[in-house]
């Protein structure tokens, strides 16, 4: 059985982007009376990609670091390329996971709220997974849109005007943000002809003196774009009444999204601004440590400022990604390796924060408010936290409302303190664990005892200040929450909570908790997809050194011309020449003359073409 | 031609930018496509050998294949998919304005009337 797996190896990481892709054009087919089919589909789908990413992760921490694929046999800087690394595998096991767990919440009622909720909600994923795999810019844009386009359709689920009135926002911004992309994108192409991650890695180093400032003015205008989509300070005024518009199960999806910008920033700006790219070695780092440290203040003091606990989450979704942000930008190992720890856990606690306000929103909701909440569960109490009218909490009512779920309260009380933990990076969960990963790297930067002499810098010092006080405020803020939601009303009846709905948020918190005793692995984990992120030559050259598979007729002919013709095609095929590292002076700007592109074995037209 | 195609996209961007401001949707959608008109011909004009005049992107016998006789294929491959998408999501940006303007009963982005009439010209 693993041996079979093992051999798909290669074509199994297009699996993440093409199982969500099927299943969502399978769904199409059918009619919206056929829910429980279509729930059943979209389970089974998310279990088998959750299992499937599971073993891309373990794949690359065994046998080997790196996988690349040419979907379309070309080699790489004219084909589309996916690359599979440490960090990709990392991003899209908590992708599923979240995915997962939104999808078994909306389960229990939100998924009825709206026509082709598990459509989108596939494409959603593939857009996703998409843009974790590709090593190609273009690509990148295109799974983004798919991303996106989905992102508005799960938006306006469940309708509703302040759904639709955030949603429009939420899509004008976009749609201004993708704008960006491409101007930032074709500008790349213009100044080093290539949209191939790898490659542009390679061409950087030797952009012509004159043409400097417009390569920084492109990677500034497409890095916008991301920050909008990681919400940096100013960039995400729209984000908290976007998601806090979101049904529950899409603000616990949409807690992902940005963590897609946070990802490509610290794949592309690694990639193309490594300390080995010369004269623009780390350009913009400081704008990454400012924008993420402004965002974090501003997200602290949000979260603060909020009343409602959606609010609080998408405050935290911008605190989250601002201290990624800001730790990005230092470019510092140990500092990346905290990051990327601290990453999984404070989206899954976000995510669940998400699912938690509304199981509490629905329990406090006054029964004017006009939310399309369905039916069912009537609402208890009024605006002002008093039984209703007419609803009679005496004692046999008390037992009847009490039966349902009488561990309910209890349940939600607790997982919202594991939140609260999590997110305010209080010991013992992952949450703190993270959080100190990062201030240790700060303080010494190269790795304890080994740092003597080491200063951090005003920026390092400022940083360790915001983690420690955007703690302390987010601590407050939930506290505060917590006590008016769980304390302040000791007469309030219990929640009403399905298994569906408990289930996703203890799943959630259960895998913090792993993940917290599981640390040791986990940081040995990060800290190696740290190194490759920081030496990004082996990325370039697994990119740029794979070999199209050849034809069966060039096989063949190979064959027929001798056994030692066809060894020798093999072996000239495996030891190709390697390819010229971004240190190497000798490739040239367009890479025409690069030694890789000379061993490629076919020469297509568009290959000749493409040749400046 | 080149002085053109910048005054082109310098118009087309500003008035944009300026429409994307304005407190109506109906203003939002246009100052988005106009957006839209001067990216795609920004990513024209973004090929490797610059702006290509009187060059088609098909190879010709007897021309040597080189960017110097033709106009650069991919800036063209790239416009043609973000026109595409471009053109897809206004569709999609029109829905939900149209939905918007059923819902509030006012054209305003924000859904509540403006307390000014001038704010609306």
């Amino acid at each position: 059985m693993t041996q079979w797996i093992a051999d798909l190896m290669p074509h199994l990481m297009l699996a993440p982007i093409l199982l969500p892709m099927l299943t969502a054009a399978l769904m199409l087919f059918l009619r919206e009376e056929r829910q429980r089919l279509k729930l059943a589909m979209n389970l089974l789908s998310t279990l088998l990609g959750l299992g499937i990413c599971a073993y891309l992760m373990r794949w690359t921490s065994s046998p080997a670091s790196m996988a690349v694929y040419i979907p379309g046999n070309w080699p790489a800087p004219f084909g589309i390329a996916l690359a599979l690394d440490r960090l990709t595998a990392l991003m899209l096991v908590v992708t599923y996971i979240v995915a997962l767990a939104a999808l078994v919440f909306s389960a229990a009622r939100w998924h009825r709220a709206g026509v082709h909720f598990h459509s989108l909600f596939q494409l959603q994923l593939m857009g996703l997974s998409g843009a974790f795999l590709t090593a190609d810019l273009f690509n990148l844009f295109v799974f983004f849109e798919i991303m996106l386009a989905a992102s508005y359709g799960l938006l306006l689920h469940g309708s509703g005007r302040t759904r639709i009135q955030a949603g429009m926002h939420y899509i004008a911004i976009n749609l201004a943000a993708s704008s960006l992309f491409l101007i930032g994108v074709s500008m790349l192409y213009g100044i080093t002809g290539t949209l191939n991650m790898a490659d542009l890695a390679r061409a950087i180093p030797q952009v012509h003196e004159a043409d400097r400032g417009l390569l920084h003015a492109a990677a500034g205008i497409l890095g916008t774009a991301f920050l909008i989509k990681a919400a940096a300070w100013p960039l995400n005024f729209w984000l908290v009444p976007g998601y806090s518009a979101a049904t529950a199960p899409v603000g616990a999806l949409f807690a992902l999204m940005t963590k897609v910008g946070v990802y490509v920033i610290l794949r592309l700006w690694t990639l193309m601004f490594s300390t080995e790219a010369g004269l623009s070695a780390l350009f913009g780092s400081s704008w990454l440590i400012l924008g993420g440290m402004v965002a974090m203040a501003y997200g602290a003091i949000g979260m603060l400022g909020s009343q409602r606990l959606t609010h609080m989450a998408g405050f935290a979704a911008i605190v989250s990604s601002g201290t990624l942000l800001a730790a990005t930008g230092f470019g510092q190992n140990l500092l990346t390796a905290g990051l990327l720890y601290y990453l999984p856990s404070s989206t899954m606690a976000i995510s669940a924060l998400f699912l938690i306000a509304d199981v509490v929103d629905r329990w406090r909701v006054d029964e004017g408010s006009g939310e399309p909440y369905e039916d069912e569960e009537a609402p208890f109490l009024n605006a002002e936290l008093l039984p209703t009218e007419g609803f009679n909490l005496d004692e046999e009512e008390e037992v009847l409302i009490g039966r349902a779920f009488p561990a309910a309260a209890v349940f939600v009380g607790l997982s919202f303190m594991g939140c609260t933990l999590l997110i305010s990076g209080l010991p013992p969960l992952s949450g703190f664990v993270g959080k100190f990963a990062m201030l240790s790297a700060l303080l010494n930067p190269l790795g304890l005892g080994t740092s003597s002499g080491m200063q951090a810098g005003w920026t390092g010092w400022a940083m360790v200040a915001l983690l420690i006080v955007t703690g302390l405020l987010a601590l407050v803020a939930l506290t505060r929450a917590g006590i008016r939601h769980f304390w302040a009303n000791p007469e309030q009846s219990a929640p009403s909570l399905k298994v569906a709905e408990g289930l996703p948020i203890a799943a959630l918190l259960l895998c913090c908790v792993t993940m917290t005793v599981q640390a040791d692995d986990i940081m040995h984990f990060t800290q190696r997809a740290a190194n490759a992120l920081h030496s990004p030559d082996v990325y370039v050259r697994a990119v740029m050194g794979t070999r199209p598979v050849p034809a069966p007729a060039q096989k063949k002919a190979q064959e027929a011309a001798g056994p030692e013709a066809a060894a020798r095609a093999a072996a000239q095929a495996e030891d190709a020449p390697p390819v010229a590292g971004i240190s190497s002076p000798s490739a040239d700007i367009a890479g025409a003359a690069s030694p890789g592109r000379g061993a490629a074995e076919i020469e297509t037209p568009a290959q000749l073409q493409e040749r400046p | 031609m080149e002085i053109i195609l910048a005054l082109a996209i310098g118009v087309l961007t500003g008035s944009g930018v300026w429409l994307l401001l304005r407190p109506r949707t109906y203003q939002v959608i246009m100052g988005l496509a106009l957006l839209s008109y001067a990216v795609n011909l920004f990513i024209f004009s973004m090929g490797r050998q610059g702006l290509a005049i009187n060059k088609a992107p098909v190879l010709v016998n007897g021309v040597p294949q080189d960017l110097a006789h033709y106009a650069d294929p991919m800036p063209q491959a790239l416009v043609l998919t973000a026109i595409v998408i471009g053109f897809a999501m206004t569709a999609l940006f029109l829905v939900v304005l149209l939905a918007s303007r059923g819902s509030s009963g006012t054209d305003h982005v924000d859904g509540v009337h403006s307390r000014t009439e001038q704010e609306m010209l």
